[in-house]
């Protein structure tokens, strides 16, 4: 016999439903891309030398020297790590120095204005000249594209804290340091979790400009060196690759915050 | 006992525009477990005067002093109860109530259990572990007031702490407010624009004058019993009276 479903059930039902409709096209949409895209390939529709294909993708990526994919994928994923981390630390730190002193940070203003507004990859050539070619430059590239919007951003959510909420501690004799700690950073949390967001994206941003720049390995590497000797194969795989470790990288940024909702 | 005592205290602001002269001569005197409510016109300085006893702001004249001690800066003498109940939204009721005792050092577990027994007392028991957003919002004010009465101020200072809730939970809060504080003896200042809220809570009430702010009159309410009663009382409607002509002469 069917067993008759209570309201509530067809409700979850449909939510259920829901959901899988929409990966289900999502994955659709993703299959037919590639698809449509060989079969344009094989069928010369379009010149495959130019727009590469998925099976000359695959192909370039097997064909590589075992693991020498592994290694630029390595160097790239640490740069823009460590970069990262370092301008989503600093940029709080900064932040909370210029919360606590307020001449500090009305000094600093028309400074971070300006750095925010100029475009870091200007910046570049004196990188170079002043850490070197090598990753140290890159990780300089990613750490100055991110720590501005940090900075800005944050001390933004600090200082968009309820007075209400500060004139309370004052009044039970709280010092600075423990609205800091008690009311300031996690009435923040939300904030420093869309900050988070939004470096995961430039941080990419700068690792591949730093790479353009000045690089021996790595994906943006890569896909400079293949343009250059028209592997857009090379290009393509690579790309196609970055977008992987950016979808990666944002999920664990999704992992962390779901995690500060739980502890914050 | 005189738990509360204001010496021909002063307040003068500095702004770009000059000097502005805010409160030129109070003389206040507060016995230990008084309801005293402070009432004027807007802008008259009322919540300056909340600031200073305080000791957020510091009078540019005269003198406060708490149980005989000159109010010298911010500590545990009084507890705040501000016009929302600003409690913190990412921490449970029982951990806001914990927050004045954490910032003055002082959550030994003997006090924690005084403040869990009070949530209890007053019927938040079984909201402990609840969020803030999970509350109506009167029972949002319940627990600001817990929190401030948590760490046993001297002294409670209430800024118009009803005027952000609806007029049904201002009734339904006004007197839980009350019968809290009543039950645990403490002496509140009230500052409020709402003259028949003030002759509901008060014993006494401080008419200021507007600004720059002098004590006009200082009446003395004759009516007992909880807020709902008092507004009943025949006498009510005359306190009303007196203290509006007063207010808005």
């Amino acid at each position: 016999m069917k067993k008759v479903l209570s309201l509530h059930e067809q409700y979850l039902r449909s939510v259920r439903l829901n959901k899988i409709k929409v990966l289900s096209i999502q994955l659709a949409i993703l299959i037919l891309f590639f698809s449509v895209w060989e079969l344009a390939a094989q069928l010369n529709w379009i010149d495959s030398f130019i727009t590469s294909s998925p099976s000359r993708i695959l192909k370039t990526l097997g064909s590589m020297e075992s693991l020498e994919i592994f290694r630029h994928v390595g160097i790239t994923v640490m740069e823009c790590i460590v970069g990262f981390i370092i301008a989503s630390v600093l940029g709080t730190l900064i932040a909370v120095l210029l919360w606590w002193f307020e001449t500090l940070r009305k000094v600093m203003e028309p400074y971070i204005v300006v750095l925010n507004a100029l475009p870091k990859i200007a910046l570049g050539p004196l990188i170079i000249i002043w850490v070197g070619a090598g990753y140290k430059a890159i990780i300089l590239m990613t750490v100055l594209i991110c720590i501005i919007v940090t900075v800005m951003s944050v001390l933004a959510a600090f200082l968009s804290c309820d007075d209400g909420k500060i004139l309370l501690m004052r009044s039970m004799g709280a010092s600075k340091f423990q609205i800091l700690i008690k009311l300031i950073l996690p009435n923040a949390v939300p904030n420093l979790i869309s900050m988070l967001k939004i470096n995961v994206g430039l941080s990419w941003v700068g690792v591949i400009m730093g790479e353009y720049l000045v690089s021996a390995a790595g994906l943006g590497y890569l896909i400079i060196y293949g343009g250059q000797v028209f592997k857009l194969d090379l290009v393509m795989a690579s790309t196609l690759i970055l977008c992987i470790l950016a979808a990666v990288m944002y999920m664990g940024v999704a992992l962390v915050e779901k995690f500060a909702k739980r502890f914050r | 006992m005189e738990i509360l005592k204001m010496d021909g205290v002063q307040l003068t602001y500095q702004t770009p525009d000059g000097e502005t002269e805010a409160i030129r001569n109070i003389n206040l005197s507060i016995e230990d477990g008084e309801f005293v409510a402070i009432i004027g016109p807007s802008g008259c300085g009322k919540t300056t005067v909340l600031s200073m006893i305080a000791g957020l702001m510091k009078p540019s004249g005269g003198e406060i002093f708490i149980e005989g001690k000159k109010v010298e800066g911010t500590g545990n003498d009084v507890g705040y109860m501000l016009q929302r109940d600003q409690l913190f939204e990412w921490r449970t009721i029982e951990s806001n109530v914990m927050l004045g005792l954490e910032v003055q050092k002082t959550a030994t577990p003997e006090n924690k259990e005084y403040a869990v027994k009070m949530l209890e007392k007053y019927g938040l028991g079984d909201f402990k572990k609840h969020l803030p957003k999970q509350l109506s919002g009167g029972m949002r004010q319940r627990a600001a007031l817990i929190r401030t009465l948590a760490f046993k101020p001297k002294i409670l200072l209430l800024d118009e702490p009803f005027s952000a809730l609806d007029f049904q939970t201002r009734i339904a809060v006004c007197d839980d407010v009350h019968s809290i504080i009543r039950a645990e003896k403490k002496t509140a200042v009230l500052v409020t624009h709402d003259i028949s809220e003030a002759i509901s809570l008060a014993d006494r009430i401080v008419v200021l004058s507007s600004r720059p702010a002098i004590v006009k009159n200082v009446y003395t309410i004759d009516i007992d019993g909880k807020p709902l009663e008092r507004r009943e009382n025949p006498k009510f409607s005359s306190w009303f009276d007196v203290i509006w002509k007063d207010v808005s002469r």
